[in-house]
């Protein structure tokens, strides 16, 4: 650290790099969109993919975001995340199931009422179970990773098998409601509702998310907790609290993205939260642990690089994540948004 | 000296297998700079730590204005009216300036007279108000420390070396706005090392060494006793002049 | 001698030592002590999760590193015992060629991980390798063509090792057949390999890993490459892992992703490292005895015990033969919490 010469009030110099450099990231999804569309013959099926892809993102970043903001606030590793998922999906979908009347009406607004309400069920039940996931499992292993990537591993395994227990083992098929099924065309592509409204809901959360944590003074000490956690309490807010709080969230918005993941995929089953980590992990590994910008692109990055190659070469679908993580830990070995850590 | 704002009794606080503090016993006077002075690694930042509830005495006893704070966790010691200007100065660069003063003042919005206190000691902080903590250099950095130290009246400051690494011109700014503080009576704790500025800002002083205070008493005592210097602070003393 | 086999490593407790006894000798004459397909075939996978354990041992409780991709390495020796069996044709060259390839290609593997994940942060690649062992296991059941898909593949090994090579009569009533050899080469070869591990985290280098996962700090300031440590130690495991994966696919003659690739085997070896004992190498001869035995008669246990509750609401089902897994992995989080050293641990504590 240098002193600055004199008492002349002056920023620390950048470079023109240091400048560029936070801003490459966010070029990576619109650059990944023109691959896309010089590599797909045709204009529609590129729309299509795109609209999937980018719902599948917005998808993925919904659940992925919680775990990423639990390891920055407080380097806690939740292996077990995924069964927030399951659990998500299940309580949902056993809401819209009751719901059926309203599923079934032909009216977009009752449709999206009981969507509305399967999936405040699911945040609320996996919120809660967040809460004593987090008092349970994660509290008496803080500070010790190697426990905590076992005990969370553990956890995993026995909620999930309590799913199986409630729900039964074999997979539940569901239709989505009335109004959201089906497509609609739009410059000669068809375009899945579904999928438009699971873009709109994963920008809407995203941007509240980011509003909170820029606009807010839980936003700020969230963010500053993730830095220097130390000093947050220094200063009189008990990081613990705010800790147990982001780890609820986390929980109900992971239950929240699970509600619409199964909607999307039209099956869930006990295991889906666990297959759903694995691109988890891999969104949040190359966005930067800890980051929630990194965190959105990396999840965008993922869904449009899957459905790109999906279409263009199936079987490389799912070593493509493998070769954009490969790669992205290349270029930046710590993420693409790396997290700043004091000491 | 009959009610001491910080009082420590037989302090011993261990670091992993380290005995680093081992039986502490300090005074803070209310109003004025006490100094925490002695050479490197002798248990000075672990004091301020283990006042600030970091690290946890083993034994022995810290009271802040006759309360006992030993065992309050951290954020209630705060609470309790103590700022901390740490040794790494503690800055969240990933937020603004504005930001990071938000955040120092725990008990509402900032105070606008004080705010305009704060900039007429530290004017680059108005500067950059709106700007990246990251990006400040390092002597802003430390008046951005002190600043959100110095954001709302607090019962006790503790400070550790403000001045360490910054050019004399910024030393000075740093210099006068402590001395301004202290005639707001503010009580402040500083561990110092560069012995001009001890000299000049200190009321009292505290030596330490070994995990132990050697020696306490006024600060123009031991200023104008080199043997007293030599005896207790030794080398070190010579290489920060 | 037998301190020297060992590597002068020995039980430390009575008891454990007792046990670790009456486990050899009952696996080194299981064919004879407990004839009946079934339980020979729980020996001999007695024999193999117990090299498998003590490999992932190596990684985590001396090297400090959670991996997920254990089943992979496991794996990749299996299928390379498979394919070169079914491409070169039976035969003893098919087999080494198959169990070199799979641990080279094991090693390769657990190297090239390492490289992206060690050397930012040790838990990047618990999750690098629960991703990258998923999408393996998901390329097998893909690329039917090659691996049989989700079928698995089918092969021959050496007359000499199969039921249909007789050879004398019968000893204790038990027929001297290929099959018996076969079980000594799985026994032998995991007896060799356990030593051989044993010899490894108790040369210098497992010190140094031992200290490493005390303090990486502390070792990396007196001078130790902590990531090189780490790395070696995971492509040592990862190797291991492949061979005790070739043996498996030499007895079963047949592999297939639920058999040697499936995410519950790695929790299998999770629950049996934890509860035998992290970093004991023994704990992995109990954990792996005492899990194997368990799933094959817990289950019939539970189904007895959720019978007698039939009627009760809910209890039938979470005592569901099924749902073993339950029960294992509240055992598996108490374990990790209460006695984190295991079995041997405990025993040692205890002595």
């Amino acid at each position: 650290m240098s002193a600055a010469p004199k008492h002349a009030p002056t920023m620390a110099k950048m470079s023109f790099a240091d400048k560029i450099g936070p801003w490459l990231p966010m070029l990576l999804v619109p650059a990944i969109m023109v691959l896309g569309l010089a590599s797909i013959p045709s204009m529609s099926s590129w729309l299509t993919l795109t609209v999937s892809g980018l719902a599948m993102g917005m998808m993925i970043f919904i659940m992925a975001s919680g775990m990423t903001l639990v390891f920055g606030l407080m380097d806690v590793i939740n292996f077990g995340h995924g069964v927030f998922i399951s659990v998500g999906a299940f309580v949902g979908v056993s809401v819209l199931m009751v719901l059926a009347s309203m599923t079934e009406a032909p009216s977009l607004v009752l449709n999206l009422l009981a969507v509305l309400l399967a999936i405040i069920a699911a945040a609320i039940a996996t919120g809660g179970l967040g809460w004593a996931f987090e008092k349970v499992i994660v509290k008496p292993v803080y500070g010790a990773h190697l426990k905590q990537i076992l005990v969370t591993m553990g956890g995993l395994i026995v909620v999930e098998q309590l799913i199986v227990v409630l729900w039964g083992p074999e997979e539940i098929y569901i239709l989505r409601p009335q109004a959201l099924q089906g497509a609609i065309t739009f410059a000669g592509a068809a375009l899945e509702k579904y999928r438009l409204v699971a873009v709109a809901v994963g920008l809407v959360l995203f941007l509240g998310m980011r509003y909170v944590l820029r606009s807010t003074k839980i936003g700020l000490i969230v963010r500053a907790g993730v830095e220097n956690g130390e000093m947050v309490e220094a200063l009189g807010y008990r990081l613990r609290l705010v800790f147990v709080g982001v780890f609820v969230a986390g929980s109900a918005l992971a239950g929240l993205g699970g509600v619409m993941w199964g909607l999307y995929q039209e099956v869930i089953t006990a295991h889906m939260g666990q297959q759903m980590m694995i691109l988890i992990f891999i969104v949040v590994i190359i966005g930067g642990l800890g980051s929630v910008e990194g965190c959105f692109i990396g999840a965008l990055l993922v869904g449009l690089l899957q459905n790109y190659i999906a279409f263009i070469e199936p079987k490389a679908a799912l070593i493509s994540n493998i070769a954009l993580m490969v790669a992205i830990l290349m270029w930046r070995p710590q993420g693409m948004i790396p997290v700043v850590k004091a000491k | 000296m009959s009610d001491p704002i910080l009082k420590l009794e037989g302090v011993y606080t261990d670091i992993a297998q380290y005995h680093i503090l081992q039986g502490v016993d300090l005074e803070v006077p209310r109003g004025g700079v006490t100094m925490l002075l002695g050479r490197n690694g002798v248990g000075k930042t672990t004091t301020l730590r283990t006042v600030m509830g970091h690290w946890r005495a083993k034994t022995g006893k810290v009271l802040l204005d006759g309360q006992d704070i030993t065992t309050l966790p951290t954020p209630q010691i705060a609470r309790a009216g103590v700022g901390f200007v740490p040794e790494n100065m503690g800055i969240f660069s990933d937020l603004t300036v504005e930001e990071n003063m938000i955040l120092a003042a725990v008990s509402g919005p900032i105070d606008p007279a004080r705010l305009e206190w704060v900039f007429s000691a530290f004017p680059p902080l108005k500067t950059f108000w709106k700007g990246h903590a990251g990006n400040l250099s390092g002597g802003q950095k430390q008046m951005l420390s002190i600043a959100r130290a110095m954001v709302e009246e607090r019962r006790l400051y503790l400070i550790d070396e403000p001045t360490k690494g910054l050019a004399p011109a910024i030393i000075s700014t740093m210099a006068r706005a402590l001395r301004e503080l202290k005639e707001q009576g503010a009580s402040i704790l500083l561990v110092e090392q560069n012995f001009s500025v001890a000299k000049a800002l200190g009321d009292s002083c505290v030596v330490m060494d070994d995990g132990r205070v050697v020696w306490s008493g006024e600060m123009a005592e031991l200023a104008t006793d080199a043997g007293l210097q030599e005896r207790l602070m030794g080398l070190s003393m010579e290489a920060h002049q | 001698m037998i301190v020297k086999l060992l590597s002068g490593d020995t039980p430390r407790s009575k008891i454990l030592g007792a046990i670790l006894l009456m486990i050899l000798v009952a696996l080194a004459l299981a064919p004879f002590l407990f004839p009946g397909i079934r339980s020979v075939d729980t020996a001999a996978r007695i024999c193999v999760f117990i090299l498998l354990v003590a490999s992932y041992d190596l990684m985590l409780g001396y090297g400090g590193i959670v991996s997920f991709a254990h089943t992979m390495f496991f794996g990749m020796g299996a299928y390379g015992v498979a394919l070169a069996s079914t491409h070169m044709g039976r035969g003893y060259d098919a087999l080494i060629v198959g169990a070199v390839a799979g641990a080279v290609l094991a090693a390769v593997v657990a190297f090239l991980i390492g490289l992206f994940s060690l050397r930012v942060r040790a838990i990047f690649f618990a999750m690098i390798t629960l991703a990258v062992a998923s999408a393996v296991a998901v390329l097998v059941s893909q690329l039917s063509g090659l691996t049989g898909g989700e079928d698995g593949l089918n092969y021959q090994i050496p007359r000499e090792l199969t039921p249909a090579f007789k050879f004398g009569g019968e000893v204790m009533g038990v027929k001297l057949n290929g099959k018996l050899l076969n079980y000594y080469l799985v026994f032998g070869g995991s007896l060799i390999l356990f030593l051989v591990l044993l010899r490894i985290v108790n040369s210098p280098f497992g010190r140094v890993l031992q200290a490493i996962r005390e303090n990486d700090f502390r070792a990396e300031s007196v001078g130790y490459r902590v990531v090189n440590y780490r790395t070696a130690a995971t492509c040592i495991s990862a190797a291991v892992a492949a061979l005790a994966g070739s043996l498996y696919a030499i007895w079963l003659r047949y592999v297939g992703p639920d058999t040697v690739l499936s995410f519950e085997i790695m929790v299998d070896i999770l629950l049996m490292v934890v509860i035998g004992g992290m970093g004991t190498m023994y704990g992995a001869v109990i954990g792996a005895t005492v899990l194997v035995v368990a799933q094959n008669y817990l289950q019939e246990l539970m189904e007895v015990a959720s019978n007698s509750v039939e009627g009760v609401p809910l209890l039938p089902q979470l005592l569901d033969a099924d749902r073993w897994l339950l029960w294992l992995g509240i055992l598996f989080i108490l374990s990790v919490y209460f006695f984190p050293t295991g079995v041997v641990g405990r025993l040692r504590a205890g002595k």
